[in-house]
């Protein structure tokens, strides 16, 4: 790959720039590829969702129903204008009967299957998105503490991971703001060996931290509930120091007027570093929200009751259910990544801000 | 990073400091339990199992306790590191474990091809070009999508059966591959393919912002200089954006080699594609531990496994802070 190796931000010459865009484009299309082979196969009709040479725009032999048989509907090969329904095969041939042009509509006969050109039509199959929803053999009961005596397993999967994720969120950003306030902006003994004690666990692999509370919480009968999915992900380490980093930006001669009328440290959190720390705030919520989203390891471990479970654990148990069905994983597939992609495109700025911001001080 | 923890609330010594703790507290106490409860004891607790035989029965009385959880010394570590002399040959007591760290840092091969490619990218993203950010947020789709949905996509991308095929083969076969591979059937196929997976997973993600953000940050005026001494695109490369970049390069080493022992996404991979098949290829030590308390109910064996998992992170980290940061050059 030639990549232009001269980082400046002036403007490169024109074949550089062609160079350029051929570079992001070939790697931007083997991103999309897959998503886009998802939605093509999430629109397929369930026995063409297996075809050699692979079709990205879903269609199927067009039909036609002739006193009320569905007949195929091919061409001619030699008057492309002509359409026919095939009636029936025989030895001698097919029998057709012209459907267009409406002049010779009606008419029969008997062609040789090499004179004519199957149609295919173009079909979306918005009905697997429904078919995966419902998911037969996924009816949940007792979902959201009883809530919902009986419910769709998409629903149920849906409304907690709704449930979990903004509790978690929540409860991350609550937490986290303080904890960062008191870490960036009070002085108490300890204060930086407690703070690298909490960098320092960011290093440590994630399994070594949920065995045991796994086994604290499977010992305390605490397993497949809400708690269990919460509370254990929702003091964040990381969401700590991502704001720490952020309040020391803020210069301190904004609060230190407040300081001297007698503000006390709650007020200054309250009404001075919060609102001016909303785009990190905003960063944090982001992050917690798309990481509790799309975490996979954690609700696996501490849930195996269909009604507490989040959407990706949700989809993995769809996945063992259907497992040939592509059409219907496909769609489940989307239907599981889509607030996911909404929240990330609102929240890009934000996000990508927050990335830096980890790194420049890491 | 190597710094002890400190009591979490020293026993205030002046009525100074004991003032400045009743201050701090409110401030931090909710997430300081959370995080004593949530982090901090369990990464003692996971060291304190280790040394344990317990296998998760359950417990109702403190006798239950000391029935269930006997104290067994090193013997789990013995079991998981040691070696034993069988008809002459020296065998691993636990063969398994090996092969699952092999695979692990084999995966972890392609860490070193994401980063370059990340750093390619960050480099293209940086130009002046209209498109930019739809590029930036296409590259990042990845990173964000739910990792089972990516992984179940890729399960049939990379698909093969007699007369069904996937679509890397199909495409393959159009481009004059006669024999594509099985990726996830193969003993010798199912590694690269999820070496292939990671990498369009992890390349335009995290490390890709962050050397866009490092990138941005080298001032304008030293290429303007470099190109008035005659220097070229590749000297200027080489000579400031390379040297320039290398605590973002440092840091995204480190992160990366983190994440790599912890391989989350591979666990995903390897949990819903192959099981960690065929035949224990794909098997990570994240899938072995996970086993061994979640399928086997052998916590004491689980800690134990985690325990080195965590000290090997703990000793590439080290070794990548004494050598690497010689290689930062910073301003």
């Amino acid at each position: 790959m030639t990549a232009p190796s001269s980082p400046t931000r002036r403007r490169l010459p024109l074949l550089l720039r062609a160079v350029a865009y051929l570079a992001l484009a070939v790697v931007g299309l083997t991103m999309l590829t897959p998503f886009a082979w998802m939605l093509s196969t999430s629109l397929k009709a369930p026995s063409y969702a297996i075809e050699f040479p692979p079709r990205w725009i879903p269609s199927e032999p067009a039909t036609v129903d002739i006193a009320g048989q569905t007949c195929r509907v091919a061409t001619l090969a030699d008057d492309p204008d002509v359409r026919v329904a095939l009636l029936r095969y025989s030895p001698r041939g097919v029998r057709v009967q012209v459907i267009s042009p409406a002049s010779r509509a009606g008419e029969q006969a008997l062609l040789s299957e090499t004179s004519l050109l199957p149609l295919r039509q173009v079909k979306f199959h918005w009905e697997n998105y429904r078919d995966a929803w419902r998911a037969q053999g996924v009816k949940v009961t007792d979902a959201l503490l009883g809530l919902l005596p009986r419910a769709d397993g998409f629903l149920v999967f849906y409304l907690n991971s709704i449930l979990v994720s903004i509790c978690v969120t929540l409860g991350t950003v609550f937490t986290s703001s303080l904890a960062a306030f008191a870490f960036a902006r009070l002085r108490f003994p300890g204060r930086d060996s407690l703070f690298v004690g909490y960098l320092a666990t960011l290093m440590v692999p994630s399994i070594v931290i949920m065995l045991p509370v796994y086994a604290l919480l499977s010992q305390l009968r605490m397993t497949n509930t809400y708690s269990a999915l919460i509370f254990p992900v929702m003091f964040s380490a990381y969401g700590t120091f991502l704001l720490r980093q952020f309040f020391l930006t803020i210069p301190r001669e904004l609060e230190d007027a407040a300081v001297i009328d007698g503000a006390s440290p709650f007020a200054v959190y309250r009404y001075i570093i919060l609102p001016l720390s909303k785009p990190a705030l905003a960063t944090l919520t982001t992050f917690a929200f798309l990481h509790c989203w799309n975490d996979f390891l954690w609700p696996l471990m501490v849930v195996d009751r269909l009604a507490l479970k989040t959407l990706p654990i949700g989809l993995a148990h769809f996945q063992d259910s259907y497992t040939t069905d592509y059409h219907l994983l496909m769609a489940a597939s989307v239907i599981v990544m889509v607030p996911v992609l909404l929240v990330f495109l609102l929240g890009q700025r934000y996000f990508v801000r927050g990335i830096a911001l980890s790194g420049l001080k890491g | 990073m190597s710094q002890t923890f400190t009591a979490p609330s020293p026993p205030p010594r002046s009525p100074k400091a004991a003032r400045a703790w009743r201050q701090a507290l409110p401030f931090l106490l909710p997430n300081l339990l959370g995080f004593l409860a949530f982090t901090f004891l369990p990464i003692l607790a996971c060291f304190g199992l280790s040394l344990t035989d317990y296998d998760l029965a359950p417990i109702a009385s403190l006798r239950d306790l000391r029935e269930q959880i006997n104290f067994v010394g090193l013997t789990n570590f013995l079991r998981l590191l040691g070696w034993h002399r069988e008809a002459g040959h020296l065998v691993a007591n636990d063969a398994e474990f090996w092969r699952y760290l092999g695979n692990t840092l084999f995966l972890m091969l392609g860490i070193p091809l994401s980063i370059l490619g990340s750093l390619l990218l960050a480099l293209l993203l940086n130009q002046r070009l209209r498109g930019i950010t739809l590029f930036r947020t296409i590259y990042f789709l990845p990173t964000v999508s739910s990792a089972v949905a990516v992984v179940i996509v890729w399960k049939w991308i990379l698909h093969q059966q007699p007369n069904e095929i996937g679509l890397l083969n199909s495409l393959l076969l159009e481009f004059g591959v006669h024999h594509p591979p099985d990726w996830l059937g193969s003993m010798a196929w199912a590694k690269p393919a999820f070496i292939i997976m990671t990498l369009w997973a992890t390349v335009g993600g995290y490390n890709c912002v962050l050397y866009l953000a490092g990138l941005q940050g080298i001032p304008e005026e030293l290429y303007e200089a470099a190109a008035l001494d005659g220097a070229g695109p590749w000297t200027r490369l080489r000579h400031i954006t390379w040297p320039l970049l290398s605590p973002t390069t440092f840091f995204v080493v480190t992160m990366s080699i983190i994440a790599g022992f912890q391989g989350s996404f591979l666990f995903t991979a390897a949990f819903l594609m192959t099981a960690g098949g065929p035949a224990g290829a794909t098997t990570t030590l994240m899938l072995y531990i996970y086993n061994y308390a979640l399928s086997w109910h052998q916590l004491g064996y689980a800690t134990a496994i985690a325990c080195v998992l965590f000290l090997l992170v703990f000793g590439f980290t080290l070794i990548n802070w004494r050598f690497g940061q010689r290689l930062v050059h910073y301003e």
